[in-house]
């Protein structure tokens, strides 16, 4: 913010603080679990004081701090890029000032049941990549995991470092209306948000820092720093001190700021495939010293892209070679490839049992009841309760191609049943939940709004979670899609200590 | 900054990054000289011919005739501030500098991305009012404060490592080739022919000349009794003090290379310091009085030459080609 917006805005958040009109007047969650108001449980003493600031804070004093907030964003290009007629446009996810709060107790829970769930998506790929005991034991169906798209023949038989596959994971948390919390969807792959985490925490303390003072908030900036420990650990052991570089698809992908922001918060530099390249199945940089030996990639390119030699050909995004380099031991690439199969929509259903199978522990974060459409009793099932559920495909990510049955009319569930019917093993469905809301600033004044979590686990030698999350709240009222390509923002998150 | 200080910044720079280094900074200081000589010549052109010398010194009159029916402070205003097609225009190059910081973002500081971002925004909004003879001036000082700040800005916060160096090479570049083609273009018009001129408008016109570069009023204090074409030439190749002088810039970029070579151990840049050396020790106050009395022209010429070639030199050598 420029020193003149600030000053302004003290001089507004003075002048308003007569103003009567404050955030929880007429806020009513509807029945929804509310993160802020959790009528009905035990009261928590850091929540009480959140509560009651946000009872006298004036609407028109937030309402300035969100232009502020905005404008900010704007400026420092906290943006992704939409491309319409070949022209980009920066554009920022919006960012509701309102932070979403987490309990310790209920950090603990959600701690260790991501690290369980990674533990167990590892060693279901180190299986499925080697001895294929739970196919074998008929806890997947095979032709579920051999079938899958995002299996990938090249990792048949390879080691990777500690067994590690997933490096990132976001796993997608949402809570029903009881409070809950469950798992909705695990992103093995290349998992995106976590700099809108790290940012709108700094957002929070440059616009809204009195809602903070006297609260014990974890800190999120130490991201950067456990990720790199990562890379590192993964790193070919001879070498002392390797060099990490994040590969990015460049300036035009749309998540390019994101990868600007680890880059920087690795202190490592941020490569193109353009500025890789194999001799020897060495990798190395081009710099303006020559050439420099490559040690640990951090990828944001798809699998496909990765290696023309390999994946397709046609990829000038990726490394010709890399993968050899790879399978000789010479370079370690996070995630590894062909991780897509454990965060399939399909497999997501038989996580619980995976995790009974290699742990011999019940999940600590349990899933959303679903029903596999590709098996013939949850077809008729999904058919028969079109209208109540919430039918995915599975091999879609971003919110796409899915349907929300109580939300759709007459004409849209027909047309559905139809494409449904033409190929049930691409969907699977789930009961339409009563997702958790939390107050969030609308023009209507503060409303409910429905919320989901995306905290990001990070996993070399051992795996660490990054206290809070990515809390994005679906902002038009009513929708349950939180996807920031489908009008979807974010707020702050709060771990409380 | 002595010798003996120990290596800082052992990260390696990306050869693609070194040479976006030295894009962005040539942008921006291009900016900041067509700001310069949009606003001396709105000030002191007496006829649309003045315009016309803009368009020379860039080089751009062929391409401008090809789109614009004539030589007119309307059209060459808008050629050159709202033209983006035009590929010297600030639109163009305010583009231009903002994709190479883009692609450099993790390496400059998020004050300096700042800057460039809102600068962008504010350059972008330009319109056709804005054309208008009252706030054309206006314009000039919004456009050079923001390459100003640019350059105040990177140097308050952009650390100092082997990224920084090419920056520095880059502005340097830029600002030397800019003097050069500007005494190419006006000094032939303004050496007397012999018994003709008004010595009134010969001096507006030097006045005019050393505003353009940013040096009149250090040039008074250098020369305080009057024009001589040899002065103002001298003035402007080879003063050693004169931060927009062409040795003082091609003196700059030998003192980056030699750093580049020394404390990062760069081997690719041997080439670039053999021509910038050369280069140095050509530009004399000697060899110019020398030349002025032969034809400037032609030597100023070779500069240029030179002077693209060693941007050549460091980016072939250095930057990955």
């Amino acid at each position: 913010m420029t020193q003149t917006a600030f000053a302004q805005s003290q001089r507004q958040t003075q002048a308003s603080a007569a103003e009567t009109a404050c955030l929880l007047q007429n806020y009513d969650p509807n029945g929804f679990f509310c993160e802020t108001l959790r009528l009905g449980q035990p009261q928590h003493p850091g929540l009480e004081l959140l509560r009651s600031r946000l009872a006298q804070f004036p609407i028109d004093s937030l309402r300035r701090r969100a232009v502020d907030a905005e404008r900010d964003l704007l400026e420092r290009g906290i943006t992704f890029t939409v491309y319409s007629d070949a022209t980009a446009i920066d554009r920022i996810l919006p960012f509701d000032l309102i932070p979403r709060v987490i309990t310790a107790p209920e950090w603990r829970q959600i701690e260790t049941g991501v690290i369980q769930r990674v533990r167990a998506l590892n060693m279901f790929l180190h299986d499925i990549y080697h001895d294929r005991k739970i196919l074998a034991d008929g806890i997947v169906p095979r032709a579920l995991v051999l079938g899958n798209g995002a299996y990938c023949e090249t990792m048949v038989g390879f080691n990777v470092p500690f067994n590690t596959y997933v490096h990132i994971c976001g796993t997608d948390i949402v809570r029903d209306e009881t409070g809950r919390f469950m798992v909705l969807e695990d992103n093995a792959r290349t998992p995106s948000g976590v700099s809108y985490v790290v940012e709108n925490r700094h957002m929070t303390q440059r616009v809204l820092s009195d809602l903070m003072t006297g609260l014990q908030v974890r800190g999120v900036d130490e991201y950067g720093l456990h990720l790199h420990k990562a890379l590192v650990d993964i790193s070919p052991q001879a070498v002392q001190d390797p060099q990490v570089v994040l590969l990015s698809p460049g300036i035009f992908n749309s998540a390019y700021f994101e990868h600007v922001f680890l880059a920087r918060e690795m202190g490592v530099p941020l490569v193109e495939g353009q500025d890789l390249v194999v001799e020897n199945h060495r990798v190395f940089m081009r710099t303006t010293a020559g050439l420099a030996p490559v040690h640990t990639i951090y990828r944001r390119l798809n699998d496909d892209a990765l290696d023309p030699d390999v994946f397709r050909p046609d990829s000038v995004l990726g490394v010709r070679g890399l993968i050899e380099a790879w399978r000789r031991g010479n370079v370690a690439i996070a995630n590894a490839v062909g991780t897509g199969v454990a965060d399939d929509k399909a497999v997501y259903a038989y996580m619980p049992r995976i995790i009974r199978y290699y742990l011999a522990e019940d999940p600590i974060l349990p899933n959303v009841e679903t029903h596999i459409c590709g098996e013939p009793d949850a077809l008729s099932y999904t058919l028969d309760h079109l209208a109540e559920l919430v039918v995915k495909p599975v091999a879609e990510s971003g919110g796409y191609g899915l349907i929300i049955g109580p939300h759709a009319t007459r004409a849209q569930l027909d047309e559905f049943r139809a494409r449904l019917l033409a190929d049930p093993a691409n969907y699977i469905s789930q009961p339409t939940l009563k997702l958790s809301v939390s107050p969030t600033l609308t023009d209507d004044g503060v409303a409910p709004r429905h919320i989901d979590l995306r905290p990001f686990a990070v996993t070399g030698r051992d795996t660490w979670v990054l206290p809070g999350g990515l809390t994005r709240v679906a902002l038009r009222a009513g929708t349950l899609v939180v996807n920031s390509s489908q009008g979807g923002g974010t707020k702050d998150t709060w771990v409380l200590a | 900054m002595s010798e003996t200080l120990p290596v800082t910044g052992t990260m390696r720079l990306i050869a693609r990054h070194a040479a976006s280094a030295v894009w962005l900074a040539r942008y921006m200081e291009r900016i900041d000289n067509l700001a310069r000589l949009l606003d001396v010549t709105k000030t002191f052109s007496h006829d649309d011919s003045d315009w016309l010398t803009i368009l020379r010194i860039n080089g751009d009159a062929i391409d401008f005739l090809k789109r614009y029916p004539h030589v007119s402070y309307d059209n060459v205003t808008r050629f050159y501030l709202l033209d983006a097609d035009n590929s010297s225009s600030v639109q163009a190059a305010i583009a231009a500098a903002k994709e190479n910081a883009r692609t450099l973002r993790a390496l400059i500081s998020t004050e300096m991305w700042l800057q460039i971002n809102v600068f962008h925004s504010r350059i972008r909004a330009l319109t056709g009012s804005d054309l208008a003879p009252d706030r054309m001036s206006g314009v000039c000082a919004m456009l050079k404060e923001g390459a100003q700040a640019h350059v105040g800005i990177s140097e308050g916060t952009f650390y100092r490592d082997q990224c920084w160096h090419f920056t520095m090479i880059g502005r340097y570049l830029e600002r030397a080739d800019q003097t050069t083609r500007l005494l190419d273009t006006r000094f032939n018009l303004l050496v007397p022919l012999p018994g003709a001129g008004d010595p009134d408008v010969d001096a507006g016109k030097w006045h005019a000349l050393l505003r353009a570069a940013g040096g009149y009023h250090a040039y008074r204090r250098e020369y305080p009794h009057g024009y001589r074409p040899v002065e103002v030439a001298g003035f402007l190749v080879a003063n050693t003090a004169f931060p927009r002088s062409v040795a003082l810039n091609l003196s700059q970029i030998e003192w980056h290379l030699t750093q580049l070579r020394t404390r990062y151990h760069l081997r690719g840049g041997a080439r670039a310091l053999e021509r910038v050396d050369n280069l140095c020790a050509t530009l004399t106050h000697e060899a110019v009085a020398d030349l002025v009395a032969r034809g400037l022209s032609p030597f100023l010429d070779w500069v240029q030459r030179e002077i693209g070639a060693l941007h050549a030199d460091v980016i072939e050598g250095l930057c990955g080609g």
